[in-house]
């Protein structure tokens, strides 16, 4: 056992950590919605209940979209290290965890994002249809405006998906929370900065889906559901 | 004026087809209220589906001033939905836009500029009693309100024929009301041409100038409701008019009436004088057994059974069918027994 690091060396050692993981987080959060969202619209709108209902398309995305969910995380991270090298340059530090992190994320929220689709009233699309809205209108007035609370959650949820990520990413290709916990606080026997780095993670967490919860309130118009 | 011609739409499911149409043909003169009456299964969700163009008959053409919709396509599809606005079965109101914003829908869709949208949307909302709800949300608005919306917003990009596909279903009488007043003034205010499909006879008698009757995919009767009422036979006039059966079981002697007979009578004029200039004119005692009074639309309709006593009582009849009084002699069994 090592003597106990002083609480202010643990905030040097925690804060830029911090930092790392949120923006981790924040950017393959990002670049998951970007590519996720159309990977999901595509998914719902070639399904039997979506406008254009195309099985072969649909069967082949979805295939894609599972298979690449179903990879264990810490997998996917050695698999694709040529190509974060391509990418970043290197293949170590918080930018470079960003591509593993930003591929898991990408099938993540595309298959959420389907799942929120499926969830918008038939007879309301079908209403915006007689209308003579187009595809891209529906698209985006009805089916993402109706289910901008799903939205919204499954952003949360990816997030938070991607804390317990960037934590795996950081202990094997450093920086961030994760990789202070392992290299600093386990490998180093410092359960100072092992407790404080997992607190962090937590609140960090918990602080996420405190605010999605709040814009999904914010942008949700539907009635709540009367308290019994 | 919208005409509906040899629709046609069979659906298969597991090697045996069902034809939800079977060779349906209607029309509906510009600015009238047509009501398509049917019990569940006759069809009726088929073809107000195949009306809203979305789905397609098999066969069949559906023409809206004259231009045959059913084979078009794409951007040409869309601009010809807008010709039909839709109310929708059940609640079709995005829930994440105002009342106002989903009046705004189908503007949107036709590329209508956002001043006139707006003006646009407030004139609607006005037309269906609901300017000050412009801002509400539906989940706050009550089931009716929301399909008043539902009706401004069919009515938003002008459309020349308003389809609506049970319109009251899952309201209460006094909400009914509500929307069918407004249909109706979507007809004399703006001049649409309206079709109801309802399995909801009340609709039918409230607003329809014309009925069609869908049996098993069929239509089994068409035409205006003061017709069809007076016709012997039906189905139309023995749902929307008064029972008089009940009569001829309580008169099973006929009560020594020389003539028995079932009477409709089509207007102010007739219900209130008819009757009694008859039995004055002829001087015949006539007493009704049966049957009452009731409105189609703004029209009183009446049905009664009649019994008339004395020498002149066929004259009578006879004058009263002059007078265009539909008058049906009740068969009368040999003992003299109303049947």
């Amino acid at each position: 056992m090592s003597d106990v690091t002083p609480w202010s060396e643990v905030l040097e050692l925690v804060r830029p950590a911090t930092v790392e993981t949120l923006y981790m987080v924040l950017m393959s959060t990002l670049v998951g919605v970007v590519g996720g969202l159309p990977l999901g619209v595509w998914l719902h709108m070639t399904s039997h209940v979506g406008l254009t209902p195309k099985p072969l398309v649909h069967r082949v995305l979805g295939a894609v979209v599972d298979v690449t969910r179903s990879i264990p995380f810490v997998v996917l991270l050695v698999v694709v290290g040529s190509l974060t090298r391509l990418l970043m340059g290197q293949a170590f530090g918080s930018s470079a965890a960003i591509v593993p992190l930003a591929i898991a994320a990408v099938p993540f929220f595309a298959r959420l994002t389907s799942n929120a689709l499926r969830e918008v009233d038939s007879a309301i699309v079908e209403a915006a249809v007689t209308t003579g809205a187009g595809k891209f209108r529906i698209v985006w007035t009805v089916l993402l405006s109706e289910a901008r609370a799903a939205l919204v959650g499954a952003v949360g949820v990816t997030m938070l998906a991607l804390i317990g990520y960037a934590a795996m990413a950081g202990a094997i290709a450093g920086g961030g929370l994760g990789a202070t916990a392992i290299l600093d606080g386990y490998n180093a026997y410092d359960d100072r900065v092992l407790y404080v780095s997992v607190v962090l993670l937590g609140i960090l967490a918990w602080g996420m889906q405190l605010l999605t919860d709040w814009v999904t309130k914010l942008v949700d118009r539907r009635r709540a559901a009367t308290n019994v | 004026m919208i005409t509906v011609e040899n629709l046609t739409k069979t659906f298969t499911q597991s090697n045996t087809s069902v034809a939800a149409l079977d060779d349906v043909s209607l029309q509906v003169p510009d600015g009238s209220v047509c009501g398509v009456v049917g019990t569940s299964g006759a069809g009726k969700s088929t073809l107000a589906r195949c009306i809203a163009l979305l789905e397609k008959p098999d066969s069949g053409a559906i023409r809206v001033d004259g231009t045959d919709l059913v084979s078009l396509e794409g951007s040409k599809l869309r601009a010809a939905r807008r010709r039909i606005g839709v109310v929708p079965q059940g609640d079709s109101l995005l829930r994440q836009r105002t009342a106002a914003g989903n009046v705004a829908l189908p503007l949107e869709s036709a590329k209508v500029p956002a001043a006139q949208r707006r003006s646009r949307v407030a004139e609607l909302l006005d037309l269906v009693g609901l300017a000050d709800k412009s801002s509400v949300y539906p989940d706050h608005l009550s089931g009716g309100q929301r399909q008043r919306v539902a009706v401004a917003r069919a009515l938003a990009a002008k459309p020349s024929v308003l389809l609506a596909d049970e319109p009251t279903s899952a309201l209460d009488p006094g909400t009914t009301d509500s929307v069918l007043t407004v249909l109706e003034r979507a007809r004399s205010e703006l001049g649409v041409t309206v079709l109801v499909v309802t399995h909801d006879m009340a609709v039918v008698r409230r607003i329809a100038d014309d009925v069609a009757v869908l049996e098993e995919g069929r239509v089994v009767e068409h035409g205006k409701v003061l017709d069809l009422v007076s016709e012997p036979g039906s189905r139309i006039g023995s749902t929307l008019l008064p029972e008089t059966d009940q009569a001829s079981t309580l008169q099973l002697d006929s009560g020594g009436h020389d003539v028995v007979a079932e009477v409709v009578l089509v207007g102010f004029a007739a219900v209130g004088a008819l009757l009694p200039e008859a039995s004055s004119r002829f001087g015949v005692e006539l007493s009704i057994l049966g049957g009452g009074l009731t409105r189609l639309g703004d029209t009183p309709v009446a049905k009664f059974r009649v019994g008339l006593s004395g020498e002149r009582s066929e004259s009578a009849l006879k004058w009263m069918i002059e007078r265009d009084a539909h008058v049906r002699r009740a068969p009368v069994s040999v003992d003299g027994v109303a049947a």
